[in-house]
């Protein structure tokens, strides 16, 4: 196993793509959280929104990057051939998969440390300069309270688990146009779906099954008990979804020919 | 010595080499199953989606849903004021005081159950003197009036809206309004002292009879709250507001029918055992009239709108996308470009051959499944009772052609983007993050409505707005939120935003195409 993780390190580490997707996975997190935070203003009703969520609105956006890199990690190798080396290389398919998977989590882990850290940061400064308190005369979180710290410790999972998700994705579709357009229709379309249907039991449904709706749960920090999912729970049928992928990805990997 | 003729081509130049191409281009689609079966695929899904979301609406009134009035200018409408009345046949005017308007207003509840009613009126509280066709909902008419909060308007047939002198009334100064009736032309007068008198405006009131209804009324509509939903988007609610005007110095001229004033609550909610739920009311005493009403002359925007059922068009754009960018990526794959390039040498026509075919299939996938969708999807969301805002049907063909360009220039978009990046996935990634991201951003997340507005007028999802068939009406405080369905640019605008998009990208892409090695 430990000359597979080096070989799949080495294969993401010398890739040109790669730098550039962590790069961007910071980046457009920051800023997506930036942006948010600076729209938002309170009106004299009060602050409707959830700082935490707020804050860590460009994890919406930056989970892209990590969709990418781990998509790029197995459809990449369809597109040059080079999956046939791999697997003539490391004959283990399952053992090549779970490398795979290894590499990109921790590459998404390191990444999405600093993207989300960065951005409840950057993120809460902005919201109290625009005068965002919990109500009169409660402050907004700290990085340091719990709800606060499961909210970014939770996003730092999210975009982990995406990652896998695609991965998984990736594996079984093997094209990388396919791949990509999969994944993001599975997280954007049934992030959607809740909204275009009008019956409160479906749209609780759909709520919960959706990988990125329900996900997302683990930066709810205020009117829990209104939530459709707990944050946990959420971040389970995240994890669910992406064991499925991957379990998916794995078995059709083993069956076919390369 | 004998001289050789250079060789030349036998090949025709010109428009016929164009048409070769775009023929080469067609050839190309057309026999990549895959491709096909995905284009056959987003149509259905967009159908599919748009129909499932429809069953998934039903109306939310026991049984049938009462028939929702229907204006002048074919809009749905509320029509729903105090109204004391007299006939009036042939021309006339009527002139009025108005010395105060006051009202109450219900707020959210602090405490649930507990009503929270303070005194005061709404911007668009409104009352003053009016002509009506009939007393039937939704028949034409003219009123002049004073507002809460927008001063003396002008206002005809629900949806057309003149502005006067801004400006409150009290006792201290009051209002003056006339009301002139001559054949179908309504003129609007008003002044501060009954002398001098201003033009606020006038109305033609298309086939209005001799015989009409004049009067004063008051209307207030509720008060809005719009609430931030826990998991994104937002929700209205509207609360019970009223409002109350004092009128005197009536004057009526013209054949006025005799006999008291006769007071009407049109369009009266009613209560399960009969009586009135916040019914109106008028004082008269000693030529000073009290007239108090509930309610709203305007247009309607409860209610299903038509490109509800278009919903799956997103899950269609995004498969689209993945098309149009492997129908350039897939080339520089295989390697096939450079023999693309070496058969159509003129390499900005090549690619611009290349966008008219995907552009035209996509275009026709796109018309086909709008089509299907809309037809479809009324007949579902009316069998489940829900009430569609009726439009034209010109209106409702800018939904469906437009749906189609927005798909297709779309599709533009992302080959252009997949001939400048030549490479599948960050092609893929950067069309989707640029026009399905924002809309999603823009309408079902947590993002305040500000944010949204911009993201709708500034990146390609603009495009969306050709699908708004019910427009914004400054004269109506409404939800105009992105995620209540309102577009921040006009619908031609939005699209013009997309196809600018498309335009540019594919400009960028056919120059580096001609600098760029294959």
């Amino acid at each position: 196993m430990r000359r597979h993780l080096h070989a799949e390190w080495t294969k993401l580490r010398t890739v040109a793509g790669t730098g550039w997707l962590l790069l961007g996975l910071v980046t457009l997190t920051v800023a997506g959280s930036v942006v948010a935070a600076a729209a938002v203003s309170c009106t004299s009703a009060g602050c409707d929104y959830d700082p935490a969520k707020i804050s860590l609105f460009g994890v919406q956006v930056g989970q892209t990057m990590a969709a990418i890199l781990a998509v790029l990690a197995v459809s990449g190798e369809y597109g040059t051939g080079m999956i046939r080396t791999t697997l003539a290389a490391m004959p283990r398919r399952a053992a090549v998969l779970a490398a795979k998977a290894a590499v990109v989590t921790g590459l998404t882990l390191g990444a999405g440390t600093v993207a989300v850290f960065a951005s409840a940061l950057v993120g809460r400064r902005i919201l109290l300069g625009n005068g965002f308190t919990r109500g009169p005369g409660t402050p907004i979180l700290s990085l340091a309270e719990g709800p606060m710290l499961r909210a970014a410790f939770g996003s730092v999972l999210y975009l982990a688990l995406i990652a896998l998700l695609s991965l998984g994705i990736a594996a079984a579709v093997r094209d990388s146009a396919t791949a990509i357009g999969v994944v993001l229709g599975l997280l954007y379309i049934l992030s959607i779906l809740p909204f275009m249907i009008a019956d409160p039991g479906w749209q609780k449904l759909l709520w919960q099954i959706s990988p990125m709706n329900a996900g997302l749960a683990i930066q709810a920090t205020t009117k829990l008990s209104g939530l459709p999912i707990s944050p946990w729970a959420g971040l389970g049928v995240l994890t669910v979804w992406a064991a499925a992928a991957l379990l998916g990805g794995g078995l059709l990997l083993q069956r076919r020919d390369a | 010595m004998s001289a050789t003729a250079p060789y030349r081509s036998g090949a025709r130049a010109g428009r016929g080499g164009f048409a070769r191409l775009l023929r080469a281009e067609w050839t190309k689609f057309r026999t990549v199953r895959g491709w096909v079966l995905a284009m056959v695929a987003a149509a259905l899904v967009t159908v599919l989606l748009g129909l499932l979301s429809s069953s998934g609406s039903h109306s939310s009134c026991d049984g049938v849903c009462p028939a929702v009035p229907v204006g002048p200018d074919g809009e749905a409408v509320e029509d729903k004021f105090y109204f004391a009345h007299r006939p009036l046949a042939g021309d006339g005017s009527i002139t009025v005081r108005v010395t105060s308007m006051t009202g109450q207003i219900r707020l959210p509840d602090l405490n649930p159950g507990t009503r929270r009613v303070v005194a005061g009126v709404v911007p668009w509280a409104k009352a003053g003197i009016m002509v009506k066709e009939s007393m039937k909902q939704g028949s034409a008419y003219a009123a002049v009036m004073v507002t809460g909060r927008h001063g003396v308007r002008m206002q005809h047939n629900f949806i057309h809206d003149t502005a006067g002198r801004p400006g409150g009334v009290s006792k201290q100064s009051p209002r003056w309004l006339r009301l002139t009736r001559s054949g179908e032309e309504l003129t609007g007068y008003e002044s501060a002292d009954g002398a001098n008198w201003t033009e606020v405006g006038t109305a033609h009131l298309a086939g209005l009879p001799a015989a009409v209804q004049v009067g004063l009324f008051a209307a207030s509509p509720g008060g809005l709250t719009v609430t931030q939903g826990d998991f994104g988007g937002s929700s209205a609610a509207s609360r019970f507001a009223e409002a109350t005007a004092v009128f005197d110095k009536v004057s009526l001229r013209g054949s006025v029918g005799g006999g008291a004033w006769r007071p009407d609550d049109v369009g009266v909610t009613l209560n399960p055992d009969g009586s009135a739920h916040h019914p109106g009311g008028f004082k008269e005493s000693g030529g000073t009239y009290s007239v108090t009403g509930v309610g709203d002359i305007a247009p309607l925007s409860d209610g299903q709108q038509i490109e509800n059922t278009l919903t799956g068009v997103l899950t269609g754009l995004i498969v689209v996308i993945v098309v149009a960018v492997m129908f350039i990526t897939a080339e520089y794959r295989s390697g096939l470009i450079r023999t693309t390039l070496l058969a159509g040498p003129r390499r900005g026509r090549t690619l611009v051959a290349k966008a008219l075919a995907i552009g035209t299939v996509t275009f026709i996938a796109g018309l086909a499944a709008a089509t299907a969708a809309v037809t479809f999807g009324k007949q579902v969301l009316r069998a489940n009772g829900n009430h569609i805002l009726p439009v034209t049907t010109l209106t409702e063909l800018r939904v469906i052609v437009g749906t189609a360009v927005l798909l297709a220039a779309a599709a533009v978009l992302a080959l252009a983007v997949g001939a400048l990046f030549r490479r599948s996935v960050a092609a893929v990634i950067t069309a989707i993050v640029v026009t399905v991201v924002p809309y999603i951003l823009a309408t079902a997340s947590v993002l305040p409505a500000d944010a949204a507005r911009w993201l709708l007028r500034l990146t390609p999802a603009a495009g969306f707005a050709i699908q708004q068939s019910i427009p914004e009406y400054a004269h109506v405080l409404g939800d105009y939120a992105p995620s209540a369905g309102y577009y921040p640019l006009a619908p031609w605008a939005g699209l013009a935003v997309l196809c600018g998009y498309a335009a540019l990208v594919l400009g960028l892409a056919v120059f580096q195409l001609r600098r760029r090695d294959a």
